[in-house]
């Protein structure tokens, strides 16, 4: 058998194994001596009876049969001079990290000189190629057999074409069949057939995919010498409806990511404004340390993975309550030894805090250097969702979204049905008369900028998670937070919520057509003139508390 | 009429003495004495003392808005930063063709951004009369177009405290960017010669303290005058009951509007009184941060006296260059612990305490 006629043999291989179930287990043993020889043959000296070898081993569907080959494609498999293995190598300084080709396992490290490689011709590479994709169509898992279909869309042929075909058919995946339809029917734009064409365009019309989108765009538009690349003015008009049809969904999922990111910019925000929302909102307080409470936070995740490497999704777990914890004694330090001498005094607090937010800084700069530290992200939080071509969602972002609005709706219910809640709400109304009904207000003072702070503490964990830890982390989100509490209204959480997502989107809507600066200039010049307007923000309190 | 601004306040003679002093001793002892004798003062003193008069002269003006309005101004070093940039405009301007890139009429970062015109904003900063006149309309305009907005819609404590910050924060993003025309991230520096004098030479650092003293000296006999006069006795007045002011019948939001726009004035004056003697001016000047330092200048010296917040200046600034050059981590500890045993213990800053100490040693 020539080489070049081993296309047909593999073909004809590949359909039988498309239309045979999976071997059954009474094969097994008849299957494992197919393996064995088969890659017995592959050290075989000529190249043809190499050849041959490949399509035995592409035969007996075993599952070690497609590492091998990929072994041979790359380059990475040996034959072991001394005993005539066949072996796997991976590039180390040392040599060759070995493994049985067989059955993978790990056979230690040799010297180069003790293996000599399994050579392929050009012809031979080719056919592997296709071998591979074919072998991986075949696999039990989507994933695999979508990465196979979108490899082969790389570099079609006649073949592939049919394989595609018949795979089609027997398709279960929805992505996978959506994959092989799209490889399909950019193909069928070529055919010189109209009708064909204009089914291939039926198909095509709904896939939002770079590919298509890039195709109809060349086959509406001119060549060099002005003849349309599509001839005929029928599918010329239908490539156009399709085109505007598949434009409208660009402009939709570019919505839908601007509403994401500006919804997660604003989940950030809220998650900074909410615990500030609080001391400032309900206490009256200005902290300026507020964010330095959130550094403190960020820092505490970060010690928390130091201390345990191994388990990046545990420890962020563990982080949460320790960071409120540490937030939350740090705020009731700060509350007890400074901010209590100075109720009444609005603008002292401010510039004690602020002098608390500066040693706060420094304290941390000396500990942990003034250099950024890094925290890792967990698996699960990092990549994205990837929806299609144009539109992908990054978990990290979305799991911050999910955890600010968790935070927010136990932060309601803990000052709506708890104990503490009713009392801090007592206070913040009337202080005097909840002290004459017996509520210890210094004692709930405490709490409630306890609780302020400890929430600035898990706003910091989410922080972690986007940017770099670093002694600055909190300033940068300081003046934001401000503007998200007052824009939304002192002392109302709804208000923040709103106030924090608003200028999320607000910010992200402008940043295309004014830059990410800009964007945040014009933000603030906005709240800076709605507070003329409007000086108790979106949702001004009401009733007597107001004046008090 | 000089002797009805002392009237009550005899402190006030010595402060003023010791700032002549200053401002016309050293800078002649530079000049005249050779490096060596005993009454010689070096270069690098003069360029300290001149830099801690303008930010006498910025403490100043913001204990006229803090100290006698009541308003906490988190935003004053944006008036300060203005006038710096205008100042540092000119003398972009006066390098004419002896930049890196040698072009007669860019600056070089325009060059480098490759601009082929002037920004219209630029025209006319080769003159010093308007680029003088600048620098009291800039700030001065700023301030009147925010506190016009601010007072009117009755925005005040920690609210206006805040949204000044927040002025200043915008600033310092929009000065960073290449865009505005203002050498971005870098600011405007390598200036050569002021006034048609070499920026960089002793006499005109001597020049520049002495200037810089006398405006200090002026700027503080104004501010004076105005304190004691009726815009001044109203001004304190609404710090101590701004509710009755308005009730009888004054409009709070105009005093409060005059005394802002003033005090930017005087900042922006400070600012470019600054530039020429560090030679650089950039965005971090807005920083917030930069805003607090001034606020803490004030309640150290201590509020309502003008020369409470001139020593609080020198003696926060002094300490800066003592920490900064000796132990650099230390001084943000030090900044922070000021801020909270001030404000808790020291309400009315360190005069304050002082005179309070003589008063009760005298009874």
């Amino acid at each position: 058998m020539k080489p070049n006629s081993f296309g047909w043999y593999g073909w004809a291989m590949m359909g039988l194994i498309l239309m045979l179930p999976a071997s059954s287990s009474g094969q097994d043993s008849a299957s494992e001596a197919a393996f064995s020889a088969a890659v017995a043959n592959l050290k075989s000296g000529s190249m043809k009876e190499r050849g041959l070898a490949i399509e035995q081993l592409a035969g007996v569907h075993n599952p070690r049969a497609i590492v091998i080959l990929q072994a041979l494609l790359d380059g990475r498999l040996f034959k072991l001079i001394a005993d005539d293995k066949l072996v796997i190598g991976e590039e180390v300084d040392a040599g060759y990290k070995l493994f049985d080709a067989k059955n993978a396992e790990s056979l230690g490290t040799v010297d180069r000189s003790a293996t000599q490689k399994i050579y392929v011709t050009n012809n031979l590479r080719t056919s592997l190629r296709k071998i591979i994709g074919r072998l991986e169509l075949n696999d039990n898992d989507a994933g695999v057999r979508l990465a196979a279909v979108k490899a082969m869309g790389k570099a079609v042929d006649d073949e592939s074409l049919m394989l595609l075909q018949k795979h089609l058919s027997v398709e279960q995946d929805k992505s996978v069949q959506k994959a092989i339809k799209r490889i399909l029917g950019l193909e069928q734009l070529n055919s010189a057939d109209k009708t064909t064409r204009l089914a291939a365009i039926e198909l095509l019309k709904g896939q939002a995919n770079q590919n298509v989108v890039n195709r109809f765009n060349e086959l509406v538009d001119k060549d060099a010498e002005g003849h349309y690349l599509e001839a005929d003015s029928d599918v010329r008009n239908q490539i156009k409806t399709a085109l505007v049809k598949i434009n409208t969904q660009l402009q939709v999922y570019a919505a839908i990511e601007t509403l994401f990111f500006g919804l997660s910019l604003g989940a950030v925000l809220v998650l900074a404004a909410i615990g500030l929302a609080i001391t400032f909102g309900v206490m009256g307080v200005i902290n300026m340390a507020h964010g330095e409470l959130m550094m403190l936070g960020a820092y505490t995740t970060y010690v928390t993975q130091q201390l345990m490497p191994d388990h990046l999704g545990l420890s962020l777990v563990v982080a949460i309550p320790a960071a409120f914890i540490i937030s939350a004694l740090a705020g009731i330090v700060i509350e007890r030894g400074i901010i209590r001498f100075l109720y009444g005094r609005p603008l002292e607090t401010l510039l004690a805090t602020f002098g608390v937010s500066l040693f706060l800084q420094q304290t941390v700069r000396s500990i942990f250097s003034p250099l950024n530290r890094s925290v890792a992200t967990p698996e699960w939080m990092s990549g994205s969702l990837q929806i299609n071509d144009f539109l992908s969602l990054t978990w990290n972002r979305f799991y911050i979204l999910v955890f600010c609005l968790l935070v927010f709706a136990l932060l309601l219910q803990i000052l709506k049905r708890t104990r503490l809640g009713l009392e801090v709400r007592a206070v913040a109304q009337n202080r005097t008369m909840a002290k004459a009904m017996g509520i210890q207000t210094a004692r709930v003072d405490a709490l409630t900028f306890g609780l302020g702070s400890g929430i600035a503490g898990i706003a910091g964990v989410a922080l972690s998670q986007i940017t770099n830890v670093g002694p600055n982390l909190g300033q940068a989100y300081i003046v934001d937070s401000f503007m998200v509490v007052v824009f939304g209204g002192v002392g109302n959480l709804w208000g923040t919520l709103v106030a924090g997502f608003s200028l999320g989107i607000a910010n992200k809507l402008l940043e295309p057509y004014a830059g990410a600066v800009l964007a945040k200039i014009l933000v603030l010049v906005f709240i800076i003139l709605f507070i003329q307007k409007r000086p108790r923000g979106l949702f001004p309190q009401r009733g007597r508390a107001v004046e008090g | 009429m000089v002797a009805a601004l002392f009237k009550n306040d005899k402190a006030m003679i010595w402060v003023l003495v010791i700032l002549a002093v200053i401002s016309l001793f050293v800078p002649l002892c530079n000049l005249i004495f050779a490096p060596g004798s005993p009454l010689y003062f070096s270069a690098y003193t003069v360029s300290l003392l001149g830099k801690y008069m303008t930010f006498a002269l910025l403490g100043m003006s913001l204990d006229l808005v803090w100290g006698y309005c009541g308003i906490l101004a988190l935003g004053h070093g944006a008036f300060f930063a203005l006038g710096g940039y205008v100042m540092g405009m000119y003398l972009m301007r006066q390098i004419g063709n002896r930049g890196v890139y040698g072009d007669p009429l860019l600056p070089d970062f325009m060059v480098f951004l490759d601009w082929k015109e002037l920004p219209w904003y630029w025209y006319g900063f080769d003159q010093f009369w308007f680029a003088a006149l600048m620098m009291v309309l800039v700030p001065g305009l700023l301030a009147f177009v925010f506190g016009w907005l601010a007072f009117r819609s009755r925005v005040a404590g920690v609210y206006l405290s805040i949204i000044t910050q927040a002025l200043t924060y915008a600033l310092l993003l929009a000065f960073f960017r290449n865009e505005m025309g203002f050498g971005g991230n870098n600011g405007l520096t390598d200036f050569k010669e002021i006034l048609g004098f070499n920026s960089q030479s002793d006499s005109v650092r001597a020049c520049l303290l002495m200037a810089s003293g006398v405006t200090l000296i002026l700027a503080f006999l104004v501010s004076r005058w105005v304190i004691l006069s009726k815009l001044g006795r109203v001004v304190t007045a609404i710090r101590d009951q701004e509710m009755r002011v308005r009730f009888l019948g004054y409009r709070v939001e105009m005093f409060k509007l005059w005394i802002f726009v003033f005090a930017a004035i005087l900042a922006g004056i400070a600012g470019a009184l600054y530039v020429p003697q560090v030679g650089i001016i950039n965005p971090s000047e807005f920083s917030p941060l930069n805003s607090l330092e001034i606020v803490i200048w004030v309640a150290i010296g201590g509020r309502g006296t003008l020369y409470g917040a001139i020593f609080g200046a020198v003696l926060v600034n002094y300490a800066k260059t003592l920490l900064t050059g000796w132990m650099p981590e230390i001084w943000l500890f030090f900044l922070g612990a000021a801020f909270i045993l001030v404000t808790v213990l020291l309400p009315d800053g360190l005069l304050g305490f002082w005179q309070r100490r003589l008063q009760e040693q005298k009874q």
